[in-house]
């Protein structure tokens, strides 16, 4: 039951969704149907699948910077007091602002295509990724800490040994988390900067009023990122099932 | 008190700590005036009531910490940084639950010299060595599983094996058995008992339980409260081995009273609380 209820859930959204428009007579230029979301899909399939295998290829390399970027700044930080008192405040700044607005000027350094793509997808998504690795890091118990240090470890051992296996289940988590920004990132960017892509697919078609369309390419991000995130889960249960003993003794 | 060349193994004279610059201006110290002389092989004890600077004398005894004031030494040598011949337990016994029990237990050999730099070379021998050690505190078929799938007394015991896998001179046990019920807590007694036996290894035992510190220990020290120093020694006389039953008669319980008594007055006396 507990494995078929996210679907059970969508079929009665989709149930309810069709019967409401069907019931009431929605206008598909308005706020078309499922039926006619899927007729689209299924018209289109062709470009969907081009600029879907655009967007998730621009994602994937902007999200592949933000896994080296984050791991490794995440690293300095949480490894020197220093460095995380001089980086935090910083970043969180940066966090703070809407990547959004990068776009056009990431647009007059590298043009209209796939740099603004890839680096918004990456500035979006290696923040989670550093403060996780940070925190991980930054969290060891001080007497593992002495018993390491008395046999002389220095901080480099303390950090190999004990700081970043158990800094791993931190950084799965945050790359389920992550992987859904990034393709926030790309939709995003592509909407304005580019001639291809699912965001590029959601501009045109609304312009040109195509709402089953606009509405497919909605649901192919959607259920990219949702791949992602469950190749994530999986991955993180195999290599980490020590951090989630609970749920497996049951 | 004794002038001789150092036939001792610790061997603290007059030492002060202030934990920083500040508290040392103002002379405000953790521990002051210590004073140690422990034989080759002697288990001490060090009781005292919490807060008493316990834990800072630990940190001096390893080489974590350096003292203010005064002289520390070890194995005939200065402390000047941490010492590679000791091992540690604490009351937790925070083994790394992504490691089995037996790698738990090797970790220290990854990281200390000689073993550090032959232990790709050797990992069989090492880890035949930390089976064995872990039969023998009981933990035979346990080897494989996770610290997690283990009860606290036996996540203890592979504590135990991990401070003492590197075959240290001096072990130092910060209230290790201070987490578990009291049947456990007494087969560890025991098992700890076996191993110093079989080893003799210079053994620092802190702890808050009196019958623990008069049943394992040599010599039994009190500690007093803020600032810390040593008020009270007590050679404990009884004879070895000594066995369980001990601990049930009137000798024994005679001086847990009389350390019992010393802590009382310390409690009372010894920090004076400014109005």
């Amino acid at each position: 039951m507990e494995i078929w209820s996210p679907w059970l859930l969508l079929t009665a959204v989709l149930v309810l969704w069709q019967v409401l428009c069907s019931a009431f007579a929605v206008s598909e230029f308005i706020f078309p149907s499922p039926w006619r979301i899927w007729t689209q899909f299924w018209e289109f399939r062709d470009t969907i699948a081009g600029h879907a295998w655009r967007t998730f290829w621009v994602t994937m390399v902007g999200f592949g910077l933000a896994i080296v970027v984050g791991v490794l700044l995440g690293f300095v930080i949480g490894s020197s007091r220093l460095a995380y008192a001089a980086v935090y405040p910083l970043m969180t700044a940066f966090n703070a602002l809407p990547k959004a607005a990068f776009v056009p000027i990431l647009v007059v350094w590298f043009g209209i295509g796939v740099g603004p793509a890839i680096l918004t997808a990456f500035l979006i998504s290696f923040f989670p990724i550093m403060v996780n690795i940070a925190t991980g890091l930054a969290t060891l118990e001080p007497e593992l800490e002495d018993v390491l240090r008395v046999l002389g470890a220095k901080r480099w051992d303390v950090l190999i040994k004990v700081g970043l296996p158990r800094s791993m289940p931190y950084f799965y988590g945050s790359l389920k988390v992550a992987i859904t920004l990034a393709f926030v990132g790309t939709t995003v960017s592509e909407m304005t900067a580019a001639n291809e892509g699912i965001g590029y697919l959601l501009i045109s078609a609304g312009s040109s009023m195509q709402m089953g369309l606009a509405f497919a390419g909605l649901v192919v991000v959607g259920a990219m990122a949702m791949v992602m995130y469950e190749l994530f889960s999986i991955i993180e249960k195999h290599t980490t099932g020590w951090a989630h003993r609970g749920s497996q003794n049951g | 008190m004794h002038k001789a060349p150092s036939p001792w193994f610790v061997d603290f004279s007059d030492v002060w700590l202030a934990y920083n610059h500040e508290l040392l201006v103002q002379n405000q110290f953790a521990v002051e005036a210590i004073d140690l002389k422990v034989r080759q092989g002697e288990f001490i004890a060090i009781v005292g009531p919490s807060g008493c600077g316990k834990s800072t004398f630990m940190k001096l005894a390893t080489g974590l910490k350096m003292p203010s004031m005064g002289k520390i030494l070890i194995d005939q040598q200065p402390v000047t940084g941490p010492l590679k011949i000791s091992g540690m337990a604490f009351q937790a016994p925070s083994l790394l639950p992504w490691r089995t029990t037996v790698d738990n237990v090797l970790l220290p050999l990854e990281i200390v010299e000689p073993y550090r730099s032959n232990f790709k070379a050797k990992r069989k021998e090492y880890e035949e060595r930390a089976r064995r050690l872990l039969q023998k505190v009981g933990l035979g078929g346990y080897e494989d599983k996770f610290p997690w799938q283990l009860s606290g007394g036996m996540q203890q015991r592979a504590s135990i094996c991990r401070a003492l896998i590197h075959e240290p001179k001096m072990l130092l046990l910060d209230e290790p058995f201070g987490a578990l019920d009291a049947f456990t807590r007494e087969e560890l007694w025991c098992i700890l008992r076996d191993l110093w036996t079989e080893q003799k290894f210079n053994v620092i035992l802190v702890t808050h339980d009196l019958r623990e510190s008069v049943f394992l220990a040599d010599t039994v020290y009190v500690m007093s409260k803020s600032p810390g120093r040593f008020v009270v020694k007590r050679e404990i006389d009884l004879p070895r081995p000594r066995e369980l039953e001990i601990t049930y008669t009137q000798e024994f319980g005679d001086m847990v009273h009389e350390l019992r008594g010393h802590i009382g007055a310390v409690r009372q006396t010894g920090a004076p609380v400014p109005q």
